[in-house]
């Protein structure tokens, strides 16, 4: 293709050389502090004065919206350990690359991580196709892979991944819970699915069919996330009589759903995944259209009754001590952050995350740390206990069902643990939430 | 002659790629493998654009086509990695060959057009079959040395030689179909259609093959991505990923094969330099994370003004300048035509056709 | 049947605003035989105008002209700056500059704004229309979009016809030379027809951001099927640039309702190919001769 046949050679491997030369020079040592081989301490990740741990997270792309607030919530959490003394004396820095959503994407960073940066552990990575993608590097690689934000199933699996742990209560026992209750509140009505055609919206209706009869589901819709025109579906579930609708949909297709049922005339009882209705987001895609949707309301209006679960307390519940906790540690460190389920669900994991270095000791290592963790935690923050164990490694086990009224969420009854069997019964959690420490300290 | 030296230089190369895996870090071999998977990738876009003349915005669908068909033979059929590339490549020139026919009658923005769409739509297939391409989750794909290279051989290593090896291949047969009969024949379609085909060439057909041998690069470079990503899903093969091939494509300068190595340096790289620079300035996670998107349309903007021929195109100037006994010649000196820059360059792609399109087509 | 009724209907509000980016780029290709892929980044930003004046004014008519104003002079400074340079060299550099633009600009939007979904109003009430005891399936917004679609065109189409900018711009389109020769000044010429692009699809920004809801991204499905429906009507058609948008709005629709919302690219992919494999430049294209 060239016409220079006596430049080319030696052009070309100059080139090459000095390129990807130039390239190992540039940042070639660990770009972070505190990395490096770690030569003097108990694990890579490890010195004397701090852990590094590290994660991927969609801060652009399609998930960007509500998800990009997670880390900085943890990092929030981690920031306010540190200066309470750390764990053990040693601070945590959290360094968290984007991967916008693209596993190809969290391949490169994870590899960054873990080759260039030497991280302890890898925590919270967020999603389920971009986790996927390195759950098997990690733990080939030996890498403690904690606390995964994605409910989906797939990671309570001790014998293919060791070092691999959930945490937050999966999508089968949440269509459980959600299915158990509908099936005992709203016998004979007819009920609609509208879900994401994922693995999110198909873990749920699958737990969901656990529990409801099937004939009562008289309308299957799913919907894609690159598809914003929902009226088909709504029409559809309209003309198939549902008189409740159950939503396995992120907060911006519950907004959308709700919209169109409005102008489809279509007025049914919302139920909606966790997933789908942090009271704060939600309110605020609707807010433009309360306005135009009936009498001078707010967004608030449109929310009002849908029917969820949470696994979390909720963040009307201002009297409980974990919410005071959260609070505070996010007006001092993540005040510009709107204080929602994004922000509780980052705070709690990070909280999570100390308790078990704290178990892990002075001088933690990779096999302490997933030890520690294996052997159980207490609950923390979370309402149901966790299903830590030498064979589960899978996260929260219940929750409990709430009713949206004036932009928050209000339990209902009592909290509902499961399993993921189709025929494993939903029953009462007898225990009680333990209380926040008064240190905010684990 | 030709295969010698293409060879040659392909040896050299090679030679300088074992001795920096050995040298760099794990992560560098794994940024390396990854240059390799974009250096095909481009290189045959690069080809069917600037060889050919026609445009694509769809090679990320060919890409995601040699990737699934990777996965689905190690997967099912337990293939090893040097018959799987083959394999892909072959796939996907039929894909290839299926879009030529039905490219063929199309040019410039229709061909972008239904390219672009052919990106959007492709990969939404797999959430269509979930059963057999995995939906949303993918297909994972396991690829692991030779048990011969010993235990502790670095994973990313293996990946790096393999990846540079078929990169390497793949550029030695495309270097040869430049300077063959065929590349003359595309460069001929390009420069004007109504010319060559009065000449006896035979304008659909070329331009067939020249998308079949693009797409077989893309095909390959799918399937070296399925091996490093090793979880080939719907989620890697968006719109995005196109567009970095066009963009690198054109940065590091059409119809040359050292053009397509600076693209893939530049697609490789720079993104993840620029997200460094960004947060070791402190800046908060959300506005770093979206610095260097803003800052790759800004050094697209800017090369395309100050580089319109691109890295390879500017370092050619460069040298001209400094090497008064090159031969390169970038055209007649001083002698502006009124419709712009005309070179006399007959190898380049950045020739206009004589006859200006506006003229062509009377409207309304 | 009510279904039917209320998929087609449903499928004409955002039919019109995939005919208006249709109707921007047909604008743009006319004058400078360019393909603006910055199209749909250019609207987002200018609805992000639009949503702070708003939240300031508290008025959604006040925004709406900001957007619009807003438009017309991105459009006219982005040819200026950007495009001017790249208007004389082959094309693939134009198109790599657009793409660079659109990329610039949604950085810069992410920046500036952050990812968050917003909400935007609409200017009128999104509850369904009844015909009496049928729901209609849309709402007085969506008529306030189609209408709002068509007038623009008209007005588009009476400049051309009846206003002496319009006779420039179209015989700068038509032929450059002659008309530099009969003293048109081509180079304002092509700013106006970038700005008055601008505005249109600026336009097309605020009727569809509530439906989208508006984040750095939310414009690329839109203009990927507004592309698309210019290609269908032919790039030289602003008639078939409406048609092309009310026909692929309505179709999708059906795919959507009946078939399911997975394989609506697909289908859009399907009908791109069919048009064009019968009329490689569009349906209201004219035909060119044959060359050999």
């Amino acid at each position: 293709m060239n016409t220079s046949h006596r430049l080319r050679l030696p052009v070309i491997a100059a080139a090459v050389t000095a390129s990807l030369v130039a390239a190992g020079c540039g940042s070639g040592s660990s770009s972070g502090p505190g990395g490096g081989s770690g030569a003097a301490a108990s694990a890579p990740g490890i010195t004397s004065t701090e852990i590094l741990i590290g994660s991927h997270q969609p801060l652009t792309g399609p998930a960007a919206p509500g998800y990009s607030e997670i880390a900085p919530a943890a990092n929030a959490y981690f920031q306010y350990v540190n200066a309470h003394g750390g764990v053990n004396g040693l601070k945590i820095k959290y360094k968290y690359l984007d991967d916008g959503y693209d596993p190809s994407k969290t391949v490169s960073v994870v590899h960054q991580l873990v080759l260039q940066d030497n991280v302890f552990s890898i925590f919270n990575g967020l999603g389920t196709p971009t986790h996927l993608a390195v759950v098997k590097y990690l733990n080939a690689s030996k890498v403690p892979d904690v606390f995964i934000a994605s409910g989906c199933n797939c990671w309570n699996n001790p014998a293919a991944y060791p070092y691999t742990f959930g945490w937050q209560l999966d999508y089968v026992r949440e269509g459980k819970i959600l299915g158990a209750y509908l099936k005992q509140h709203f016998a004979g009505k007819k009920i609609g699915y509208f879900y994401q055609n994922d693995e999110f919206g198909q873990d749920g209706v699958k737990g969901l069919d656990f529990e409801i009869p099937h004939s009562q589901v008289v309308s299957r819709q799913s919907y894609v996330p690159t598809n914003v025109n929902v009226g088909p579906q709504a029409s559809a579930l309209k003309a198939s009589g549902a008189q409740v609708v159950v939503a396995f949909s992120i907060p911006a297709f519950t907004a959308l759903l709700k919209l169109a049922s409005l102008k489809v005339g279509w007025n049914p009882t919302f139920v909606v995944s966790n997933v789908g209705t942090d009271p704060t987001t939600l309110a605020g895609l609707l807010e433009a259209f309360a306005k135009k949707g009936g009498a001078n309301v707010s967004g608030n209006q449109l929310t009002q009754g849908i029917i969820t679960d949470g696994y979390l307390p909720t963040l009307g519940d201002t009297g409980n001590s974990w919410i005071a906790l959260f609070k505070k540690v996010h007006d001092t460190y993540d005040a510009k952050a709107p204080l929602d389920g994004n922000v509780l669900y980052g705070e709690a994991v990070a909280y999570t995350f100390v308790q078990a270095m704290l178990k892990a000791g002075k001088n933690p290592t990779r096999a302490g740390l997933v030890k520690a963790i294996s052997s159980g935690l207490p609950q923390g923050a979370a309402v149901a206990p966790y299903d830590y164990s030498a064979t589960g490694h899978g996260g929260m086990m219940g929750g409990y069902i709430g009713v949206i009224k004036n932009g928050a969420v209000v339990q209902q009854g009592p909290v509902w643990t499961t399993d993921t069997t189709p025929t494993g019964a939903v029953t009462q959690f007898t225990g009680t939430q333990p209380a926040a420490p008064a240190s905010g300290m684990p | 002659m030709t295969l010698l030296r293409h060879l040659a230089a392909a040896v050299a190369v090679g030679a300088v790629v074992w001795a920096l895996s050995v040298q760099l870090n794990a992560f560098r071999d794994f940024q390396m493998a990854q240059v390799a998977v974009y250096v095909v990738a481009i290189a045959g876009l690069s080809l069917l654009i600037g060889l050919s003349g026609q445009i694509s915005l769809g090679h990320g669908a060919f890409m995601a086509v040699g990737a699934y068909t990777t996965a689905l033979l190690m997967l099912h059929l337990n293939w090893p990695i040097w018959a799987v590339f083959p394999a892909s490549a072959a796939v996907t020139a039929l894909a290839g060959a299926v879009v030529g026919l039905a490219a063929a009658r199309l040019h410039g923005p229709y061909l972008a057009g239904a390219t672009l769409m052919l990106a959007v739509a492709l990969p939404s297939l797999a959430s269509q079959f979930p059963g057999v391409l995995g939906g949303d989750q993918g297909l994972s794909v396991t690829v692991v040395p030779p048990a011969a290279l010993g235990a502790t051989f670095p994973p990313t290593r293996w990946l790096a030689w393999v990846c540079a090896l078929a990169a390497l291949i793949a550029l030695v047969i495309l270097a040869n179909l430049g300077r063959s009969r065929v590349g003359r024949n595309w460069r001929a379609i390009r420069d004007d259609p109504v010319a060559a085909a009065l000449s006896g060439l035979n304008v659909a057909a070329l331009r067939v093959l020249a998308f079949i041998v693009s797409a077989a690069c893309a095909g390959l470079a799918g399937s070296m991505l399925a091996v490093t990503t090793s979880l080939v899903s719907p989620g890697s093969f968006t719109l995005s990923l196109s567009i970095a091939l066009l963009a690198g494509a054109v940065l590091g300068g059409l119809g040359t094969l050292t053009g397509a190595l600076w693209g893939a340096l530049v697609v490789v790289l720079v993104p993840t330099y620029v997200t460094d620079v960004a947060t070791s300035h402190g800046l908060s996670g959300g506005v770093a994370a979206n610095i260097p998107i803003a800052a790759y349309g800004v050094v697209l903007i800017v090369v395309m003004l100050v580089f319109p021929y691109g890295i390879q195109g500017g370092l050619r100037r460069l040298a001209g300048q400094f090497l008064p006994s090159s031969p390169t010649r970038l055209g007649p000196p001083a002698r502006r035509a009124p419709t712009g820059e005309r070179t006399e360059d007959l190898d380049s792609p950045y020739r206009r056709p004589p006859v200006s399109e506006h003229q062509e087509e009377g409207t309304s | 049947m009510n279904e039917f009724l209320q998929f087609t209907l449903g499928g004409v509000s955002f039919g019109m605003v995939y005919a208006a980016i249709a109707l921007s780029l047909v604008l743009i290709w006319r004058g400078t035989r360019i393909l603006n892929y910055a199209q749909g980044a250019m609207a987002v930003l200018t609805t992000y105008i639009a949503l702070t004046v708003i939240n300031h004014t508290g008025s959604y008519w006040e925004g709406f002209v900001v957007a619009l104003a807003a438009g017309l002079v991105l459009g006219a400074v982005i040819e200026r700056v950007v495009i001017r340079p790249v208007e004389s060299r082959p094309p693939l550099n134009a198109v790599v500059v657009t793409i660079g633009l659109l990329v610039l600009i949604e950085g810069i939007a992410g920046i500036i704004y952050g990812g968050q979904y917003r909400s935007f109003p609409t200017a009128f009430s999104v509850t369904g229309l009844r015909a009496g005891s049928v729901s209609l399936g849309i709402s007085r917004n969506d008529v306030f979009v189609a209408g709002a679609v068509l007038a623009v065109a008209l007005a588009l189409a009476a400049m051309f016809r009846f206003t002496s900018a319009g006779l420039r711009l179209r015989a700068a389109a038509f032929n450059a030379y002659a008309a530099r020769l009969l003293g048109v000044r081509v180079g304002r010429v092509l700013t106006l027809g970038w700005a008055l692009a601008g505005l249109i699809g600026a336009l097309a920004g605020l009727l569809v951001s509530p439906d989208t809801f508006l984040y750095p991204s939310s414009m690329d499905s839109i203009f990927v099927l507004g592309f698309t429906a210019a290609v269908i009507g032919g790039l030289d058609s602003p008639v078939g640039a409406i048609v092309g948008g009310l026909l692929l709005g309505v179709a999708l629709n059906y795919v959507g309702g009946y078939l399911g919302s997975n394989l609506v690219p697909l289908f859009g992919l399907v009908a791109l190919v069919a048009v064009l494999m019968i009329r490689p430049s569009g349906l209201f294209s004219v035909s060119h001769g044959r060359q050999v």
